[in-house]
Parts: structure tokens; sequence; C-alpha cells
């Protein structure tokens, strides 16, 4: 039981109890505060992973930017008649049985095609250092998907600020 | 010892969650934070090996996944707020303008 | 097995009782900044302070904690009880968290962590959930108001805070905290010095980060009470507190270690490039604690009371004490840690001397104000800094020009473009310009 097994299980029970937690609350924020703690066990697990900038970024974006965002609109929107409601479609049985055969055939899918792929058991190859590894791709590789994952910011920047306005 | 596997089954438990998430509530904006729970799921995938080749550009791809979900978010809640102006609803089940 | 754990743990050793000594000493050290804020913001009213609570009230802090962990427990009746509790231990937590990656010293560092300054930005911005659930959590219209004020003010200012140390970034090339400060040992100059308005963008992004005056209407008690801190008494509102103090405590340590050269002793590389025997300014901090230790003497003489001047005279050993402390490291192999704890914390008191200094002499600035001081000029300001830094990095680089030269041209168009965008700002916008036709020519 290497630290990093220990590490490792930690982050994802926390995870997953979490996201189990987050999709059976009455409550849209307290739903909102638990979707939290899963994102922060997946940046754990990131950490863990020894990815530290995708870490660093998780946080600040999904955890500080995205979560904040759906953290003001539940507010905004916030009825106290919407909580005591049926919080379950009528549809939840026939949901969840469907993505549970969804998660089974995804499964056995793993189980039997473990062995297909030639897996090497670790990597060999440094990682470090992450930051300029992952900037040197960014700015040289991934040049075009950079830029056009520019323009997509800037375009639902704008979609947002129409579509929240009250008069356009 | 780590294997990917491990990392394997603890994305698909967090996909199969928000997918149940997303059949199965009624709230919009659970639905859609059901949804940042899906695209984490392929995060961890992404980054677990990423780790495993040694190359970063599993890393690249998850820094894209998470601005797109950012972008999506932000478009989604714009959405949900003109709606609920409208219909004073964020109940899935209640929007039905285009039903017959 | 015994022996194969302890190989494990070994490396984590050192670093839980860093974390642990922090912890432990915070709360009493933001209790003493709380009643330093006292006594300067009343020296500077021609005032005294707090004097009655132990000699010239000393003891206050400890009087203010007894009281708040005393006081009754009040929760409102509608308040959501998980995240009434949940909200200033999240607030706590990660003012505190962020102090894993600060340094201290060339060894005071709890984890040298390769994006260190990125992560002390990631958490900090996590604290905006302290906030923001606090208000939601108090069921209240004014206590929501103030959060989400606050919320809006923090999100705004992060922006120019962070392009503010990314300039800062392009200097040292790296982001590990460690790595930035020796940058400036290389470099033999501090980076305020080359990028001054970086600094003054990144100070006034932090006062508005903290909270603090002249940024402060979310706390402000002539305003919505006390915001987002209105429902909560006794124990959680000293966790909001502490984590305010917390917070700008990290926030000066940021900008210590960024522009004002961190753990280093001033002049500390330029007898390198001039000659000059400057290793022997080693021996301050042995001198300035002398010299306090003569002002207490001399101030121990003029007390009138027997108690006040005995507890001067104990100031004066202690400050005998530390100076002897500090001239015996001079020999010892901890020179470097003991002295670079030294002048971090100077620095750092220095910085918080500044947010003390601006709460008691700025007025408030309005909220439309203030989010149109953060958009509107902070960011293009901070864009364009950031633009000229790299334009004169790439001049001193690789086209080889004077480092002068270079600093003068940057800092000189940034100002240029400030001015203009000062003066853009100025005038009434356009919705503004409506409005007082509107009003002046509809009468």
């Amino acid at each position: 039981m290497t630290f990093d097994t220990i590490i490792f299980y930690f982050f994802a029970a926390l995870a997953v109890v979490s996201a189990i937690i987050m999709v059976t609350r009455r409550s849209a924020v307290h739903s909102a505060v638990f979707l939290i703690t899963t994102l922060l066990a997946t940046a754990g697990i990131f950490l863990q992973l020894e990815a530290e900038f995708l870490f660093v970024v998780q946080i600040i974006l999904y955890v500080g930017g995205i979560m904040v965002l759906f953290l003001f609109v539940i507010m905004l929107v916030n009825l106290d008649v919407a909580v005591r409601q049926i919080q379950f479609s009528r549809q939840s049985w026939v949901g969840a049985i469907l993505a549970i055969a969804l998660g089974a055939q995804i499964l056995m899918a793993f189980r039997l095609g473990s062995g297909a792929f030639n897996l090497p058991a670790a990597s060999t190859r440094a990682m470090q250092p992450n930051a300029e590894q992952i900037g040197a791709a960014l700015f040289q590789r991934y040049m075009l998907p950079f830029e056009i994952a520019s323009i997509l910011l800037l375009v639902a920047m704008i979609g947002a600020v129409v579509m929240a306005k009250r008069k356009i | 010892m780590l294997t990917p596997s491990h990392y394997l089954y603890l994305s698909l438990a967090l996909f199969t969650i928000g997918v149940i998430g997303v059949l199965t509530r009624r709230n919009v904006i659970i639905i859609l934070m059901s949804i940042e729970l899906i695209l984490n799921a392929v995060n961890i995938n992404l980054v677990a090996f990423s780790r495993l080749w040694g190359s970063v550009d599993g890393q690249v791809f998850a820094i894209f996944i998470i601005t797109d979900a950012a972008a999506e978010a932000a478009v989604g809640l714009g959405i949900i707020i003109a709606f609920f102006r409208n219909r004073e609803t964020v109940l899935a089940d209640e929007m039905d303008l285009l039903k017959w | 097995m015994n022996s194969r754990m302890l190989e494990e743990i070994q490396p984590f050793i050192l670093p839980v009782i860093y974390a642990v000594v922090i912890v432990a000493v915070l709360p009493l050290l933001a209790g003493y900044i709380v009643l330093l804020e006292r006594k300067v913001m009343a020296h500077m009213q021609a005032r005294m302070g707090p004097m009655r609570v132990g000699p010239h009230g000393l003891l206050q802090p400890i009087a203010d904690a007894v009281k708040l962990l005393l006081k009754e427990d009040i929760i409102p009746d509608k308040a959501d009880k998980l995240l009434f509790w949940l909200a200033p231990l999240g607030s706590v937590t990660m003012a505190l968290l962020a102090y894993a990656a600060l340094p201290l010293g060339p060894t005071f560092q709890i984890a040298d962590l390769d994006v260190g300054l990125l992560f002390i930005l990631a958490v900090s911005s996590l604290g905006i959930y302290g906030i923001v659930l606090g208000g939601w959590a108090s069921n209240s219209h004014y206590s929501l108001l103030g959060a989400l004020r606050s919320a809006a003010q923090l999100v705004s200012y992060e922006t120019a805070a962070g392009l503010a140390l990314v300039s800062g970034l392009l200097l040292g090339g790296s982001l590990s905290m460690k790595a930035l400060v020796e940058a400036q040992d290389q470099i033999g100059v501090w980076f305020i010095f080359l990028v001054p308005i970086s600094f003054f963008i990144y100070m006034v992004a932090s006062i508005a980060e903290t909270n603090r005056a002249p940024f402060d209407l979310p706390e402000a008690e002539s305003e919505l009470v006390a915001g987002y801190m209105t429902e909560y008494s006794g124990f959680r509102w000293s966790l909001y507190f502490l984590a305010e103090y917390a917070n700008m405590i990290v926030v000066s340590g940021i900008a210590t270690t960024l522009f004002l050269g961190g753990w280093l002793r001033p002049l500390a590389s330029v007898h390198q490039h001039l000659g000059l025997p400057f290793e022997a300014l080693d021996i301050l901090p042995a001198l300035i604690f002398l010299g306090l230790a003569a002002w207490c003497a001399k101030l121990a003489m003029r007390q009138a009371v027997p108690v006040q001047k005995m507890v001067m005279f104990l100031f004066v050993g202690l400050f005998v004490v530390l100076a002897g402390a500090m001239a015996w490291s001079l020999t010892s192999p901890l020179m470097a840690g003991i002295h670079g704890a030294f002048w971090f914390i100077v620095k750092v008191l220095v910085y918080l001397y500044g947010f003390l200094w601006f709460r008691f002499t700025f007025p408030r600035y309005r909220f439309d104000q203030l989010m149109k001081l953060g958009w509107q000029f902070l960011i293009p300001l901070a864009l364009v800094n950031l633009l000229m830094v790299a334009i004169g990095l790439l001049l001193h680089q690789h086209f080889g020009w004077w480092l002068l030269w270079t600093v003068i041209l940057s800092n000189g168009l940034t100002l240029l473009f400030a001015a203009w965008l000062g003066s853009e700002n100025a005038k009434p916008s356009s919705t503004e310009a409506e409005a007082l036709a509107a009003a002046s020519g509809g009468k």
C-alpha cells in the first residue's frame, strides 16, 4: 500500500461519493457544493497523476470559474416552490436502468478488451517540467486548436451576454 | 500497484453517475451540472493515458475540454436565465413550448 | 515493515511540522495584526487606540478571542444549516491552504511546487465560495446582496492581479516561487524596479481581492451592515475574520516574493556587479534589533506606571536576545534561513503597513466605480503592461539592449497608455451622458 495508492483511493472515493450525493439533492445549491467537492477530488487525481498544471487549471477554471457561474445562476433562479416539488422526472426509473446498462456495456468492453493493446506497465519518459511541456505543446503543435478555442470563448462570451440581457 | 485500469473504472463510475443525473433529474441546472461531471470523467481518462504514454497530448486535450465546458456552461446558463424570465420555471418537464 | 514505512514518511515529517506551526501561529498572528491595525488607525487619527487590556493594549487580541469563543452561537431560523456551517470553514481552509506554497526562506517552504504561484492564485480564488455560500445560507437579503457584490468584486480583480503577476513571471522564467526569488538574486535587482507598474496593479488588485478599504463596500459598516458576515456571530465570525487577515498575509507574501525580492537582503547581489563590500549589510538585522532595544529602553524611562516600565524592559530584553541570535547566526550554516526569514517578514510587514495606511487614507469606492475601475482601467492597463514587458524583455535578451533603456522604454509606453486610458475613463460614458442631458434638459 504505497502512498500513491492511498491518495488515489482517497480521492476516487471522495469523487464517487460526492457525485452520488450531487445527483440526489433536493436543493440545487447543495448539488453545486457537492459538485465542487467532486471537481476538487478530480483535481487531486490529476495531481496524483503528476499533471500539476492541469491540477491548477482545473481548480482555477472549473471550480473557481464555472462553478461560481453556476452558483450565481442558481441563486438568481431559485424558487422556494421548486424545492418542494418532485425532484425526479417520470422516466427516472427507465433512465436509471438505461444508464446502468450503458455503464455495464462499457465495463464489459473494458474487461474483454483489456488484453488487446500492449500497454506498457508504467511510463519511463519524464513528464517534468509539466507546465513548460504543456506550454510548448500548446504554442507549437496545437497552435491552431488554441486559437480556435480563443475564438470559441469570445463567441460564448458574446452569446452569454446577449442571452442574459433584458433588452437586446 | 496502480494500473490505468483503476483510472478507467473510476472514470466509468463518474460517467455513469453523470448519465443517471442527466436522465433522471427535472431541474435543468442539475442536468447541466451532471453534464460537467461527464466531461470530468473523460478528463480523468485522458490524463491517465497521457501519463501512461508519457506525452502531454492527453493533458492538452483535457485543457481544451475544460475550455469548451466553460463556454458551454456560460451559454447554457444564459439560456436558462432567458427561459426563466419568460416562463418562471427551471424544470425540464415544464419546458414544453414546442409540444403539440 | 516498520523501517520501510519510516522511509516512506520521512520526506513528509518536516513539511508537516511547518504546516502545524503555521496553522497554530496564524490565528495569534492575525489577532496581533488586528491590534496593529487599530493602533496604527488610532495614531493616524491622533488618538491612542486600545490601551486598557494589558500594557498598551497588548493583550487585547486575547481578550477578543476569549469573548468570541464564549459568545452564544446564533443561527437564523430559516438558514440553510449545512451551508451555514460550511461557509466559514471553507473560507478559512482556503486561506490557510495557500500557505503551503509560500516560501519564507530558502528552505522554509512546505512544498516547493513547480506551479507554486498558480496554486496560490487558484486557492485564493476558492475563497469566493466561503463568501457566496455564507451570504446565501444566511437567508437574508442584505447578506445575499453583500455576498454577490463581494464575489463580483473578487472575480473582477482576479484577472488584473493574474496579469500583473504574469509580467513578473516573464522576468522570472518559472512558476515556482523559489525559482522566482532565485531569478531576482541572479539578475541582481528586485522585480519592482523592473516592472513598477505591475507592482502598482498588483497592489490595487490585492487590496480589492481581500475586500479591504477603499474597496470594502461589501463589508463596510455603514453599507449593508456587514454584508455576508451579518448573520454570523461568535466563533463563526472570528473564522471569517481570520480568513480575511490570513488572505492579507498571503497576498503580501506573493507580492514580496514576486516583486520585493522574497528572502533576499537589500542589495544582495549588487556586490557582484559593483565590487563594493555590500556583504557588510548582513549585520543589518542585528543592528535593527539593537536599535529597537535602545528605543524601548528610552521609552521605558518615560513610563509612569511600574508595570509598564517592566513590560518595556522585557521588550528591551527580547530585542537584545533577537539581536544576539541574528549576530550569532552570521557564523552558523543556518544563516541563510534565519536572515532570509527576517527579511521576508520585514517586507511583508511593510506591505501590510501599506494596506493599513490605505484603509485610513482613502474614501470608499462606490460599487459601480469599483467595477469600472477593475474592468475598464486595470485590465486594459495590465494587458498593455504585459505586452510592453514582453517587448522590453525581447529587446534586452535577444537584441542586447541595456536593461535600463528597456525598463524606461516599456514602463514609459505603459504610462502613456495609462494616461490616455485615465482621460478616456474620466469622460462620462454614453449612458451617463444621456442621463445627464435628460436630467438637465427635461426640467
